[in-house]
Formats: structure tokens, C-alpha cells, sequence
């Protein structure tokens, strides 16, 4: 059982085995299901996931009218040629952003860790999957590799909002994400760990202030951007670049933080984007009154 | 370690918009559910802290009220499951409580009908992932780290040993457990913590025994 990442790419490193095949032999062990069984269950999550997507880059709009259409608008753009960013960074950014437009409409999605950052790990997936050409048992992996760092993250910080800010949920999602780039690229299971760490660092302090409560503003945007840092950082992982403070330090770190994060920030909708001018607007257009 | 699952974090799939605000509650009202084992009449629910202030945007109420009615986290009734309510006659009342909960994502649910109540507290921690830490008034004092089932039973010799022997022949190890009672020979609970994941026909075959009345899983 590994409980960090220390001991998670220690455990592969040993067995010379990748991240994923790390998760999956502890799947088996912790829950007593047969390998095919758990590879079968993720597989109807891609499936779920490859839905959401599908949906939301044809166009979907939230029950507020907040959210919406963005990765339309963004898949058009495209197809235009024109972009400074890389092809890769802004089709995951489109195919985060569909995600979390499916989310915010109650559509059927993954959560990944969570569904407020639901759209970052199969964003960059899919984004992938057309520059990769991966196999779907690298599909597969790619997903048990992202909850292989998901799980040292839930258990040793937080991935939920109202605890621990948006750090705690695009954050996390967008350094598993990272993490399971560089296994897909061919990387080391310790440059999945510095990929990890570079995401995660530049995440850190990220508040939750969803205006009116609704996962949709700034979330759905943060999703993009999550996957975008995701990218990035497994790129500078590959390049051969290390984060000066250790995975796991940078893990604790954030947790702190969350901890000594005012309750107006960690998802009550009461401070940040959600308290602005045109936030408090928004809330009582929606709802008839500002919540607080 | 509270996730213990891959599929703690890849997962659940469900409705959105929120795995704590929407998929969580929904599986605090569905354990309420499985624990009263039947519709309710009645159903009042108690929101405390990130639940009071954002359940309308999050459809918090529509998802316990959902969990009620035994939906899953991905059935789409959920989103009209408040309506669902008022046609089947069935009255619904939130209360936005003030207190500073113990967790930021508190709910509490009593529901009952004309034969019996049921109130359970239910914390939602993330990512979907729940726990319950109070049934009718007994405090659940689980470590949240290990797999947990809630036995209610006849208060008579014999029960405990034969909940034990079940659980022995599965090679499930007892890690933790607590028995409670209100009277002597009457109602009394089984909060059971174990190493290993318990699989539902186990479920099934500890109903069936003597004197158990309800056996329902609320973490694992």
C-alpha cells in the first residue's frame, strides 16, 4: 500500500512498473475484484467521459444561462488555423471546458476528482488521444495513473471545495492530470511526480467563489486553464525540469493552506468572484436575491 | 486512509454539478433510505454550513430528496425529485441552520411515516465520498478509515456471535465495533468496522439471520 507519492514511485521504480499498474495491483488487493473486473469498471467511466465530451463540444447551455458553448466556440476557432497556443493545449482546453459545460447543464459526467473539476483529466485525455493515437488499455491507464495521485492527494490534503478551496479540486485534478501525461509520453513514474508538483504549485491559494453557488463561474474557465498547466508542467517534466520542494511537501502545503483559507472562499459563495459587483448582479438575476 | 478506491477519485459517475453538493447528498438520503427501508411520508432536512449557503445552486435538496427515493447518483429523476415528492403526497421541508457544523458540508435527515421515524446525520467530505456519523441519536464513532456496516437487531444472545460467524466465513476481520441498545431486550445497533470490503450478497445473507432487522453498508 503506498500512502505518498514518495512511496507510490518508490513501489514502481522497484518493481519496475508503471504508476498505473501500481493502482490497479492495489485495487485488486484493497477490493478482492479481479483485474479485468476494475479495468472493465474504469472503462465505463471513459466511456462516460467520452460522452460528456462528445456532448458538450456540440453545444450545451446551464439552466441559469451562465455557462455554455465556450467549447464550441473554442473548436471553431481552431479549425481557423490562427492560434498562438499549441493545437494539443487548446483542443484539451475546448474538451475541459465541454466537461464542465455538461456538469453545469446536470448532465452525466465523471467526477474526476470531483465534478466542479470534472473536465480537466478527460480533457487532456482526449486532447491527447488525438495527437497520441493512444491504445484503449492507455486510455485506461492514463485514468488509473490520475487516480493513482488523486488518492495520496484525497488522502493526505483534501479535494473538496468547501474544505480546501479550488486548489484542492482543480488543483489536484490538474496535477493528476499532469501526472498521467508524462506516463502516456513514455516518461519515468519520478517525472510523473514532478510534473505533479510543478501543476500543483502553481495552483496553490486558488479559492472557491462560485458566483451564486452555481458550479459554473469561475469554474468552468478554471477547468481550461487547469488543463492547460497540466500540459505545460508535463512538458517541463520531460524537458528534465524538478520542482525544488518534494510531491508530497507541496501535497501538505496545500492542505495548510486550505486549512488557513477564510470560510468566504471555500465554496459558501460569499467572497472572491462571487461577492464583485457584477457577481452579486448575476446571483440576484438567477435567484431573485443575493444568498447573503 | 478515508478514499480507498481508485474509483473514490475516478468516479462516481453522476448528475451534475457537484460530487459533494449534489452526488454526496444524494447518498446521505439514500443510506436514510436504506436504513428506514421503505418510503417516507415525511421528510425534513437540516442544512448546516457550504450546504445551507449554496444547496440551490448545487440542487443540494433535490439530490437528498433523490436519495430518498433510492436514486443513484447518475439517475436523472434526481433533478425533479422534489416534484416527484409533492405528487406522491409526500411533504418536504428544508431548514437552513445557522450553526457552525463540525464538517462544512453537514446534512441532517429525518424522514418517517405512521409507523416510525428515522434521523440520520450525514457529512459529505468530497468527491462524492460520504459519511455518517449519527443515527438516531447514536453517535457513530467511526474512523471513516475502513469499510463500516450498521446492523440494527433484536437485543438478544446470540445475535453478535452469529453477525461474527458470517463475517468470519467471508475472511472479513472485525477492526472495530460498538453495540448499542435503548432498553435491554429491545432495538439495539451493531456499528461495525472492518479490513476488508464487504460485498452485497454478505449484506443479504446477514439479513436473513435471527433476530437482524436491518444490515446497510455507509462506507467502503
Amino acid at each position: 500500500m503506498f500512502r505518498t507519492v514518495a512511496e507510490l514511485v518508490e513501489q514502481a521504480n522497484q518493481e519496475i512498473k508503471k504508476i498505473s499498474d501500481i493502482m490497479i495491483d492495489q485495487e485488486v488487493e484493497v477490493t478482492g475484484r479481479s483485474r479485468n473486473d476494475i479495468l472493465s469498471m474504469m472503462e465505463q467511466n471513459l466511456i462516460v467521459m467520452e460522452k460528456a465530451v462528445e456532448r458538450g463540444i456540440n453545444g450545451v447551455q446551464s439552466h441559469s444561462g451562465l455557462t455554455g458553448g465556450d467549447a464550441v466556440l473554442m473548436q471553431k476557432y481552431l479549425q481557423k488555423g490562427q492560434f498562438l497556443a499549441g493545437d494539443t493545449i487548446l483542443d484539451a482546453v475546448s474538451k475541459a471546458m465541454a466537461t464542465n459545460e455538461v456538469n453545469a447543464a446536470m448532465g452525466i459526467i465523471c467526477a474526476t476528482p470531483t465534478a466542479g473539476s470534472a473536465g480537466v483529466v478527460p480533457g487532456t485525455l482526449f486532447a491527447l488521444k488525438n495527437k497520441l493515437n493512444p491504445t484503449r488499455e492507455q486510455m485506461l491507464a492514463y485514468l488509473f495513473t490520475a487516480g493513482a495521485f488523486g488518492y495520496v492527494i484525497a488522502n493526505n490534503a483534501s479535494i473538496s471545495g468547501a474544505a480546501g478551496g479550488c486548489q484542492a479540486e482543480v488543483g489536484s485534478a490538474a496535477g493528476m492530470a499532469a501526472a498521467a501525461i508524462v506516463e502516456m509520453r513514455g516518461g519515468t513514474p519520478n517525472q510523473c511526480a514532478e510534473a505533479m508538483a510543478i501543476t500543483l504549485k502553481n495552483m496553490l491559494g486558488l479559492v472557491c467563489d462560485p458566483v451564486a453557488g452555481l458550479v459554473e463561474v469561475p469554474c468552468v474557465k478554471r477547468n481550461a486553464m487547469g488543463a492547460a498547466n497540466a500540459i505545460v508542467a508535463s512538458d517541463m517534466a520531460l524537458a528534465g525540469i524538478k520542482s525544488k520542494i518534494p510531491c508530497d511537501e507541496v501535497i501538505d502545503a496545500m492542505f495548510k493552506i486550505g486549512q488557513s483559507m477564510p470560510t468566504a472562499l471555500k465554496e459558501t459563495g460569499q467572497g472572491g468572484l462571487a461577492a464583485t459587483p457584477t457577481g452579486r448582479k448575476l446571483e440576484a438575476k438567477i435567484f431573485g436575491k443575493p444568498i447573503k | 486512509m478515508k478514499y480507498r478506491s481508485v474509483f473514490d477519485i475516478i468516479g462516481p459517475i453522476m448528475i451534475g454539478p457537484s460530487s459533494s453538493h449534489t452526488a454526496g447528498a444524494a447518498r446521505i438520503g439514500r443510506v436514510a433510505r436504506s436504513l428506514f427501508s421503505r418510503e417516507p411520508k415525511w421528510v425534513k432536512i437540516s442544512l448546516y454550513g457550504s450546504f445551507a449557503q449554496t444547496y440551490r445552486g448545487h440542487g443540494t435538496d433535490v439530490a437528498i430528496v433523490g436519495g430518498l427515493f433510492d436514486f443513484d447518483t447518475f439517475d436523472k429523476r434526481i433533478i425533479d425529485s422534489i416534484t416527484i415528492a409533492q405528487q406522491k403526497g409526500i411533504v418536504v421541508q428544508f431548514l437552513i441552520e445557522e450553526a457552525i457544523p463540525y464538517h462544512p458540508n453537514t446534512a441532517r435527515v429525518r424522514i418517517g411515516d405512521e409507523n416510525g421515524e428515522l434521523e440520520l446525520v450525514g457529512i459529505s467530505i468530497g468527491g462524492g465520498k460520504i459519511e455518517v456519523i449519527e443515527v438516531d441519536g447514536f453517535a457513530l464513532r467511526l474512523s471513516g478509515n475502513h469499510p463500516a456496516i450498521l446492523v440494527f437487531h433484536h437485543d438478544k444472545y446470540g445475535t453478535i456471535a452469529s453477525v461474527s460467524n458470517v463475517l468470519s466465513k467471508y475472511l472479513i476481520n472485525i477492526g472495530h465495533m460498538e453495540v448499542a441498545r435503548k432498553e435491554v431486550g429491545k432495538q439495539a445497533l451493531m456499528t461495525i468496522e472492518v479490513d476488508q470490503m464487504i460485498d452485497p450478497s454478505i449484506i443479504k445473507e446477514l439479513e436473513k439471520l435471527d433476530n437482524i432487522s436491518k444490515v446497510t453498508k455507509i462506507a467502503d
